[in-house]
C-alpha cells in the first residue's frame, strides 16, 4: 500500500508537476477544442489562447508565494 | 515537422537530463565506488530500454488522432512546467540550476553514508543512488523519445538523437571527470521548454480535431511565438524583481 502511494505521488509529480493549474488548463483547453472542432468555427486558437492565459497566471502565483 | 527539428528537440532535452544524471553518478563514483555506481547506471539503462521497447510499439498502434490528443496534452503540460521553471530562473525568482553545488551536496551525503555490500554489488549506497539518479532523469528522456517518436512514427530517429546526446555527455563527463557546470543548462532548459510547449500545442490541438492554418508550417510560427511570449514574461518578471529590491533597499 505504501509503495502504491509512493508510486502515485511520483506519477503525480512527474505528470502534473509543480502547478496543478497548468494540467487542469491544458485538459480544459483540449476538451473545449474537441467541442469547437465539431462546429463550423475554427478550433486551432483555443489551445494557444489557454497557453497565453495559464503561463502568466501560474508565474504570478509562483512569484507572489516567494 | 522535419526530422531535423525532432532530432534537435530530443537531443537538447537529453543533453540536459544527461548532465543532471552524470553529476549524481560522478559524485557517488568519486567518493564511493566506481564499480557499484557503474552497475547502478547499467541497471537503470536496462530498465529504461525495457520501458521504451515495451511502450514504443504499443503507442504506434494507437489511432493517430487519439495518440496526438493524449501525447500532445502530456507534452504541453510537461513543456509548460519546464518553461515555467526556466522563466522563474531566468528572471531571478528561482535559484539557477548549479551542477557544482549539486555535486558538492551529493558528495557530502555520499561521504557520510555507511557501506554495505549486497550480492555482486560492493557498495549498495553507490548502486542505489546511481540507479535512481539515472532512472529518474532517464524517464523524462524516455517520455520525450516516446512522445516525439510515436507522433512522427520516428521512434528510431528519436532514439538515435537521445543516444547521441547521452554518448556525448558521458564522453565529455568522463574526459573532464567533473560535473559539466559549463554546459549552459538553464538556457538549454529554456529552449527545450519552448520546443515542448510548441509541439504540445500543435499536436494536442490537432488530436482534438483542430485544423491548423498552413498545416505543419504552423509549427514554424508557434515556436517563435512561444519564445517571444516566454522572453517577454522574463523581462516583465525581472522588472518586478528589480522594483521589489529597490523598494526593500
Amino acid at each position: 500500500m505504501k509503495r502504491l502511494r509512493t508510486f502515485g505521488a511520483f506519477l503525480y509529480d512527474f505528470v502534473v508537476g509543480d502547478d496543478w493549474r497548468i494540467a487542469v488548463a491544458v485538459v480544459a483547453a483540449l476538451a473545449i477544442t474537441v467541442g469547437v472542432a465539431r462546429t463550423a468555427i475554427p478550433a486551432w486558437w483555443v489551445v494557444p489562447a489557454a497557453v497565453l492565459l495559464i503561463l502568466p497566471v501560474s508565474l504570478v502565483i509562483a512569484v507572489r508565494r516567494r | 515537422m522535419t526530422g531535423g527539428a525532432l532530432f534537435a528537440a530530443v537531443f537538447l532535452a537529453c543533453v540536459v537530463e544527461g548532465v543532471e544524471a552524470l553529476t549524481i553518478v560522478l559524485a557517488v563514483g568519486t567518493t564511493r565506488d566506481w564499480r557499484s555506481a557503474g552497475l547502478g547506471v547499467g541497471s537503470a539503462l536496462v530498465a529504461l530500454a525495457v520501458i521504451v521497447a515495451a511502450l514504443g510499439p504499443a503507442l504506434t498502434l494507437l489511432p493517430l488522432d487519439a495518440l496526438r490528443l493524449v501525447v500532445g496534452g502530456l507534452l504541453l503540460i510537461f513543456g509548460l512546467q519546464w518553461l515555467r521553471k526556466a522563466i522563474l530562473r531566468a528572471s531571478g525568482h528561482k535559484a539557477l540550476h548549479d551542477e557544482d553545488a549539486i555535486f558538492r551536496t551529493q558528495r557530502t551525503a555520499a561521504e557520510s553514508a555507511t557501506a554495505t555490500s549486497r550480492g555482486m554489488v560492493p557498495d549498495w549506497y553507490a548502486y542505489v543512488v546511481s540507479f535512481k539518479g539515472v532512472l529518474l532523469e532517464g524517464l523524462e528522456v524516455a517520455f520525450i523519445v516516446l512522445t516525439f517518436g510515436a507522433n512522427q512514427h520516428a521512434i528510431g530517429l528519436a532514439t538515435i538523437a537521445a543516444a547521441a546526446a547521452i554518448v556525448l555527455v558521458v564522453a565529455v563527463g568522463f574526459a573532464v571527470r567533473a560535473p559539466l557546470a559549463r554546459v549552459p543548462e538553464n538556457t538549454l532548459k529554456f529552449v527545450v521548454g519552448i520546443m515542448l510547449t510548441a509541439f504540445g500545442t500543435f499536436w494536442g490541438a490537432e488530436g482534438a480535431g483542430a485544423n491548423w492554418p498552413g498545416s505543419d508550417a504552423a509549427l514554424l510560427v508557434l515556436a517563435p511565438v512561444v519564445a517571444v511570449i516566454a522572453l517577454s514574461l522574463v523581462a516583465l518578471l525581472r522588472s518586478r524583481t528589480f522594483s521589489a529590491v529597490e523598494v526593500k533597499s
